[in-house]
C-alpha cells in the first residue's frame, strides 16, 4: 500500500456495521416520512435497528409494524399516494407475500423504495442467498440495483430516493444485498454526515396527494379495456426515460460524495479477452481471481451489472461485444430449459451487435451455496478453452453442485 | 362519441385528478345492441320499466317514453320482457 493511500485510511473514519445495519443508517439519514415493515430473515436487522431509531427518537417517521408483507406493501401504497415519502424492505418469501401489491406500487407510479436482502425462495424452505426472489419480480416495474458490498448498499439506498422520486422517473425501487454475505457481514463503512445526506435527499413534494381534500383525487380506480393499456405504456416510457435520468442522478452523487457510481462496473474489461459477468457479492470474489489471473498473463476481466431494472442494454454490448469468450453467471435458474435470467438478458442484448463473443451460462451459488475462488477460475478455464476452440462446450452448466 | 385520450395526454397510473367523474362516465358506452321501440304497437304496460336492471327505461305520466342510452346497457331484458314484441334489439 502506498503511503497516501495509507494515509487516506487513517483520516477516513470507518465504522464497523453488517449490511443491514448500513441500511437501517441510510433510512435513519433519509428518515422517511412512512416505514411499513414485517421483519424476515436476512432482512431482519434492518427493520429492528430502524424501529430501534424510531422507538429512541432518533427519527420522527411513522412506523406501521404491520402483520405481514402483503400488509407492509399495501400500507406503504396508501402511504406513498398520500405524499409521504415511504420505505419498507424484505427477503424472499416475504416479497413473494407481498407480490399483489408490488405490482400495483409500480404500476400506480409511487416512488416506494424498499431495501431487499436477497435469499433463497422456498421450496424447501432455505435462508440463505440466491436471487431467485428478486429475479423473479423482474417484470414487476420496479427498479432493481444490486449492491456488492456493505458500503455500495448504504449508497444505493440513498440514491434510491433521488432516483424513485425523479419526476422523469417517478417508479418504486428495489436496493438488493446479499443475503447473509453482505447483510450479516462486518465491513468498515463510511458514513456520510447525516446533513449531507439530507440535504442530498431533500423534501418529497407529491404532485396529486390523496390527502388534499381540496383537490381531490382517486388513485387506483378500475381501469379496463379502454385506458389500461395506456398506463401500461407510460409505464415502459417511464422505465425507458429512467435510463437517461438514472446517471444523471447517480452523477449528481458521485459529485455530491465524491464517489464513482454507474449503471455497470466494468473492471478491467479494456484489453480484456475473456470475461465473467456476475453481480453483488460474487463480483467482489471475481475481482480477485482477475487479479490472480492478470499476473499470471491471462486477459481476465469482469462486467459487474448494478441495474437489472432498466437493463442498460448499449452499455453491455459496448462492454462485452469485443471479448472473445463471456461467462454469465446466475444466481437463480428461471427454470426455461435456457438459462438463467442475466443469461437471457445479456444473450438478447448481444443478438443487436454485429460483434458477437460467445458466451456461456453458469448458475451457481442456490441457496446459499459457497461459491470459492477455485470456482471461478475453473469458469474463466472454461471461456480460456472456448477462446481457443470456437466452441461452446456447455450452454448452461450447474456450477458447484453434486453430480 | 369523441376520440379518446392517449398515453401522452392522460395522468400516469390510472389516477383520475379531478372529483365527482363518474357523473361524466357513460356507461351505455359499454353497448353492443340497442333497445329500439315502436311506440305505434306499446301498450304502456311498464313491464320493461320493471324489469330493466339499470333504470334505463324513461316513464313520463304513467307513459313508457323510450330508453335512457347514456346508461342503458343494452342486455335485451326489455325487448325479451315485451308482451306486444315491439322492442327491437338494433346494433350498434
Amino acid at each position: 500500500m502506498k503511503v497516501e493511500e495509507k494515509k487516506k485510511m487513517a483520516t477516513k473514519k470507518l465504522i464497523p456495521l453488517t449490511g443491514d445495519q448500513a441500511v437501517a443508517e441510510a433510512m435513519r439519514q433519509i428518515e422517511p416520512d412512512v416505514v411499513a415493515a414485517y421483519p424476515i430473515t436476512p432482512q431482519t436487522e434492518i427493520v429492528m435497528n430502524f424501529a430501534q431509531y424510531v422507538a429512541d427518537g432518533k427519527v420522527r417517521t411513522e412506523m406501521i409494524p404491520v402483520e405481514s408483507e402483503h400488509s407492509a406493501m399495501s400500507a406503504c401504497v396508501g402511504s406513498a399516494a398520500s405524499g409521504a415519502r415511504t420505505m419498507t424492505a424484505t427477503s424472499a418469501n416475504g416479497l413473494a407475500l407481498m407480490w399483489e401489491i408490488v405490482y400495483i406500487a409500480a404500476s400506480t407510479r409511487l416512488p416506494i423504495v424498499m431495501p431487499v436482502v436477497n435469499r433463497a425462495l422456498s421450496g424447501p424452505i432455505n435462508i440463505h442467498c440466491d436471487h431467485s426472489d428478486t429475479m423473479g419480480a423482474r417484470d414487476s416495474g420496479w427498479i432493481q440495483i444490486y449492491s456488492e458490498n456493505a458500503q455500495e448498499v448504504y449508497e444505493n439506498t440513498i440514491v434510491a430516493v433521488r432516483i424513485a422520486e425523479h419526476k422523469n422517473i417517478l417508479l418504486p425501487v428495489m436496493v438488493c444485498q446479499d443475503g447473509f454475505i453482505t447483510s450479516h457481514a462486518v465491513e468498515g463503512i463510511e458514513l456520510f454526515p447525516d446533513e449531507k445526506v439530507k440535504k442530498f435527499v431533500g423534501e418529497y413534494e407529491i404532485e396529486h396527494s390523496l390527502l388534499d381534500v381540496d383537490n381531490p383525487v382517486t388513485y387506483g380506480p378500475l381501469d379496463l379495456q379502454d385506458f389500461y393499456f395506456e398506463h401500461k405504456r407510460q409505464q415502459a416510457e417511464a422505465m425507458k426515460n429512467s435510463l437517461k435520468t438514472i446517471p444523471e442522478v447517480l452523477g449528481e452523487f458521485n459529485k455530491t460524495f465524491n464517489k464513482n457510481h454507474d449503471l455497470l462496473e466494468e473492471y478491467k474489461l479494456n484489453d480484456a479477452e475473456i470475461a465473467i459477468v456476475v453481480p453483488s457479492s460474487t463480483a467482489g470474489t471475481t475481482k480477485v481471481v482477475v487479479d490472480q489471473l492478470r499476473k499470471e498473463g491471462v486477459k481476465t476481466g469482469l462486467l459487474r451489472p448494478i441495474f437489472f431494472r432498466p437493463f442498460p442494454k448499449e452499455r453491455f454490448v459496448k462492454a462485452l461485444s469485443n471479448l472473445k469468450a463471456v461467462a454469465i453467471l446466475d444466481r437463480s435458474d428461471s427454470f426455461s430449459a435456457e438459462g438463467g435470467p442475466w443469461f437471457s438478458e445479456v444473450k438478447a442484448a448481444l443478438y443487436e451487435s454485429t460483434k458477437k463473443p460467445l458466451i456461456a451460462n453458469y448458475i451457481f451459488g442456490l441457496g446459499g451455496r459457497d461459491i470459492f475462488p477455485e470456482d471461478i477460475k475453473k469458469v474463466y478455464k472454461n471461456l480460456e478453452e472456448m477462446k481457443k476452440t470456437g466452441k461452446v462446450k456447455s450452454l448452461v452448466t450447474y456450477l458447484g453442485v453434486r453430480d | 362519441m369523441k376520440k379518446k385520450k392517449g398515453w401522452k395526454e392522460i395522468p400516469i397510473g390510472g389516477l383520475i385528478d379531478e372529483g365527482g367523474t363518474a357523473k361524466q362516465y357513460k356507461t351505455g358506452s359499454w353497448r353492443t345492441f340497442k333497445p329500439v321501440v315502436d311506440k305505434t304497437k306499446c301498450i304502456n304496460c311498464l313491464q320493461c320499466w320493471i324489469y330493466c336492471p339499470d333504470s334505463s327505461v324513461n316513464v313520463k305520466d304513467g307513459k313508457m317514453e323510450g330508453f335512457d342510452y347514456e346508461h342503458c346497457k343494452g342486455c335485451g331484458i326489455c325487448a325479451n320482457i315485451c308482451p306486444v314484441k315491439c322492442i327491437k334489439m338494433e346494433k350498434e
